[in-house]
């Protein structure tokens, strides 16, 4: 019987996602919809499988529901084994203390038995908020080649933008020298993409070493890294080109989803060597009556109306006479004759009564001052009335 | 509902479209964009509450077998039960099955294994949707020894078929095999359902016999002296028993209605790919057509049916048109009334087209 894996990934899930706003009022950020039929974690759980690491610890923590019952028995993935899989890990009670997640660090630390069971040489540390494909093999190829006791996957961001990533100064050979979170003034533009490799015993000993300091802030950016460097540990980075985004804002998961359209979008999906998996949902495909341009519609759609520049969710119905323009609609909406809607991002289960009208176009819509840059951000589950207006730039959350 | 196994029958008739049948059983027949034909059957008796399926497949089961899996996507991968697929076993005889009978005596180990007290039959080559555990009710409450669905419309000429005539009580009072006619019938959809032993002993009796035909050795004959009940399927039924058929029962998804009555509950299950959503770029122009996961579509295309990843290119026209998974159809291409099977690849420029009453086939894998 097999007793150990190689490496195991830890895919912490745990976040609240605030500045998602009204889109994770009820579920975690991993669960957020993205380009019509996928969540945001099916990223991280498809490279896994696509990179031949088939054991993947999931640290959930705020509003789980939905996202346990996305994952399931991971078979979507492949993750259904009799030795490994996907396993949701939920803060637990122990006999000495009962806790939540304090921080990164100390979510990998609470689960330091789970990985231990599957004997690991390394682990694999990923965040649940990026939209990218990776493969980790290589990475994992990477680390063992250079004998570092860490590996960070980085990759070059705008210097204007680099003060909102932890930001790593390296050498010439890739070593890091220096580790920098958030830094106001940054020395360079390789910025940390969350996702890293450590040796397991390392990991497991900086891991005990920070939950012993009590000024720790228990965070992987903020205290680990730094201690490891400090302590003179390897500490290695790995630049990923390709695409990768973060979309824990309005503005980024809108920016991601348009992405995908085109002909050559600046993020494939359509790719028979890299499949992005999902739980795909038992629907017949979609019917295309109306007028869809550039645009993606995902199974179980009833259009008749028109859709320019938008990516359409799973089950969608867009009446006759209704526009959807430069919009991200998830999942089970229906949109209603006559309505229009423009630049906004809408939850699943949304109902636009007729002849509504939400958001602004979005040139008009960008100038609205809004924590949104002007995109219209519809809750879950929530309806808008008959010739209701929403302005642009909102964030509703209620029945409007 | 009372204890049931079902049993699917994954390619009888498979004569009546050998262009589709050429490489598949009847019952991996692509079908509505996303679907196997044997995919109605399957979720009829998974939505019934049945839990134990036995398929009977015969030859090229190849594809069915990749469709089905561990059942999985049914619900059917179970420790007790589930989907039990029954390959073709010719036992002391040199040849595999002919016919139904033949077939179901194949499955005697099958059925004689279980331990349901009834047994819900059906072929795997019609749209439908049906609540067997109802057919159940019926047949135990009137007693029955073989209930026999019936669905009314006017008689096709296939290859082989019966209809019959029922009296107030829904019996059977009679039973004909190939019938001249041209009005509206009963006509037998071959789905029954009967007691486990019952179905054992009517095989074991055939056997002893030396009958060849269920419906001429056993059905007709038997009339008076068994219990036959009609039980009515209402709602939508299309037989495939012709390339014609095929092509209409596709275009009937087109029909709001029957789109709504067939995948309004959302409970026809199917083999799942994780294809990417469908896209439309700037130049694509869709109209009335059903359009799966995984398709890229830059031309025009209505009143047609596209299944999984297929690709129109620019300037290219499709109507009246069922394309199956993985096409490609290229620049400028003109296309009408085509049914295309999978993996084809159609070059710019061509013009292709057939008409209604007989629509232009192109093979699985055809360069053209």
């Amino acid at each position: 019987m097999l007793t150990k894996k190689e490496c195991v990934a830890m895919l912490l899930a745990g976040g609240q996602g605030s500045r998602l706003y009204a889109l994770t009022s009820n579920i975690a950020k991993p669960a957020v919809s993205f380009g019509a039929k996928y969540r945001i974690i099916d990223f991280p759980l498809s490279n896994c499988i696509n990179s031949g690491i088939d054991t993947v610890g999931v640290l959930t923590q705020y509003q789980p529901l939905i996202l346990n019952e996305y994952i399931g028995n991971g078979q979507p993935w492949d993750l259904d084994r009799t030795f490994g899989g996907v396993h949701i890990l939920s803060p637990y009670e122990a006999k000495k203390d009962t806790s939540w997640y304090k921080g990164t660090a100390n979510a990998i630390y609470q689960n330091i038995r789970f990985m231990k069971m599957y004997d690991p040489e390394y682990v694999l540390i990923l965040s649940g908020d990026h939209i990218y494909k990776m493969d980790y093999d290589k990475m994992l190829a990477a680390h063992k080649q250079s004998k570092a006791d860490c590996t960070i996957a980085c990759m070059e961001v705008p210097l204007s933008e680099a003060s909102r990533f932890g930001i790593l100064n390296t050498n010439p050979d890739g070593t890091i020298y220096e580790f920098e979170e958030k830094p106001v003034n940054p020395k360079s533009n390789l910025a940390s993409m969350g996702i890293y490799i450590f040796t397991a015993s390392k990991l497991f000993k900086y891991l005990e070493l920070d939950e012993a300091d009590p000024k720790s802030e228990k965070d992987f950016g903020k205290n680990v890294l730094p201690a490891m460097l400090n302590a003179g540990e390897k500490m290695v980075s790995y630049r990923f080109e390709g695409y990768w985004k973060d979309v824990g804002t309005i503005s980024s998961l809108w920016e991601a989803n348009m992405d995908l359209l085109g002909v050559v979008p600046n993020f494939e999906l359509r790719d028979e060597n890299n499949i992005v998996h999902s739980r795909s949902p038992l629907a017949p495909p979609a019917f295309v009556e109306g007028e869809v341009i550039n645009s993606l519609v995902a199974t179980g759609g009833e259009i008749e109306g028109k859709i320019v520049n938008s990516v359409i969710g799973t089950n969608c119905v867009i009446e006759e006479g209704a526009e959807v323009i430069d919009c991200v609609l998830m999942g089970n909406i229906v949109v209603k004759a006559g309505a229009k809607l423009n630049y906004a991002i809408i939850d699943e289960d949304v109902t636009i009564g007729e002849n509504a009208e939400v958001g602004l176009p979005r040139k008009e819509a960008c100038d609205a001052k809004s924590k949104t840059n002007g995109i219209t951000v519809l809750g879950r589950g929530i309806s808008v009335k008959k010739n209701g207006k929403i302005p642009a730039g909102e964030i509703v959350d209620y029945n409007v | 509902m009372a204890s049931t196994v079902g049993v699917i029958f994954s390619s009888l008739n498979e004569q009546n479209v050998p262009e589709l049948t050429k490489l598949r059983s009847i019952g991996s027949v692509p079908f509505g964009g996303r679907y196997r034909l044997v995919d109605f059957a399957l979720s009829s008796m998974v939505n019934s509450g049945i839990t134990t399926v036995g398929m009977l497949a015969k030859n090229n089961y190849q594809s069915l077998m990749d469709h089905l899996g561990s059942g999985k996507y049914w619900d059917l991968a179970r420790k007790e039960g589930g989907l039990i697929l029954l390959p073709p076993y010719n036992g002391e005889t040199e040849t595999l099955y002919k016919n139904r009978l033949e077939a179901l005596k194949s499955a005697t180990g099958f059925l004689k294994k279980a331990k349901e007290d009834f047994v819900v039959i059906a072929d795997s080559d019609s749209v439908y949707k049906l609540d067997y555990s109802k057919v159940i009710d019926f047949h135990i409450k009137k007693n029955a020894d073989i209930t026999m669905v019936y669905h009314e419309h006017v008689t096709k000429k296939s290859h082989y078929y019966i209809t019959f005539e029922t009296n107030k009580t829904g019996r059977i009072t009679e039973l004909e095999i190939n019938p001249v006619t041209d009005g509206v019938r009963k006509n037998y959809i071959n789905v029954m359902v009967a007691r486990r032993s019952f179905i054992l002993g009517l095989v074991q009796n055939a056997i002893q016999y030396g009958y060849t035909s269920f419906g001429r050795d056993i059905l007709s004959p038997s009339v008076k002296s068994l219990k036959l009940y009609g039980y009515k399927l209402d709602g939508y039924y299309q037989n495939i028993d012709s390339l014609v058929s095929y092509f209409a029962a596709n275009m009937d998804l087109l029909n709001k209605n029957i789109r709504n009555e067939i995948f309004g509950g959302r409970d026809i299950y199917t083999k799942v790919n994780d294809s990417a959503p469908a896209k439309f770029t700037e130049t694509a122009k869709v109209k009335n057509s059903l359009i799966a996961d995984g398709c890229l579509i830059e031309g025009t295309v209505e009143n047609s049916i596209l299944f999984r990843g297929v690709k129109v290119g620019k300037g290219s026209v499709v109507k009246n048109c069922i394309i199956m998974s993985d096409d490609i159809i290229g620049e400028n291409c003109n296309l009408a009334y085509i049914i295309s099977d999978k993996d084809s690849v159609i070059r710019d420029n061509r013009v292709l087209a057939g008409c209604e009453i007989q629509p232009f086939f192109i093979n699985k894998g055809t360069l053209i």
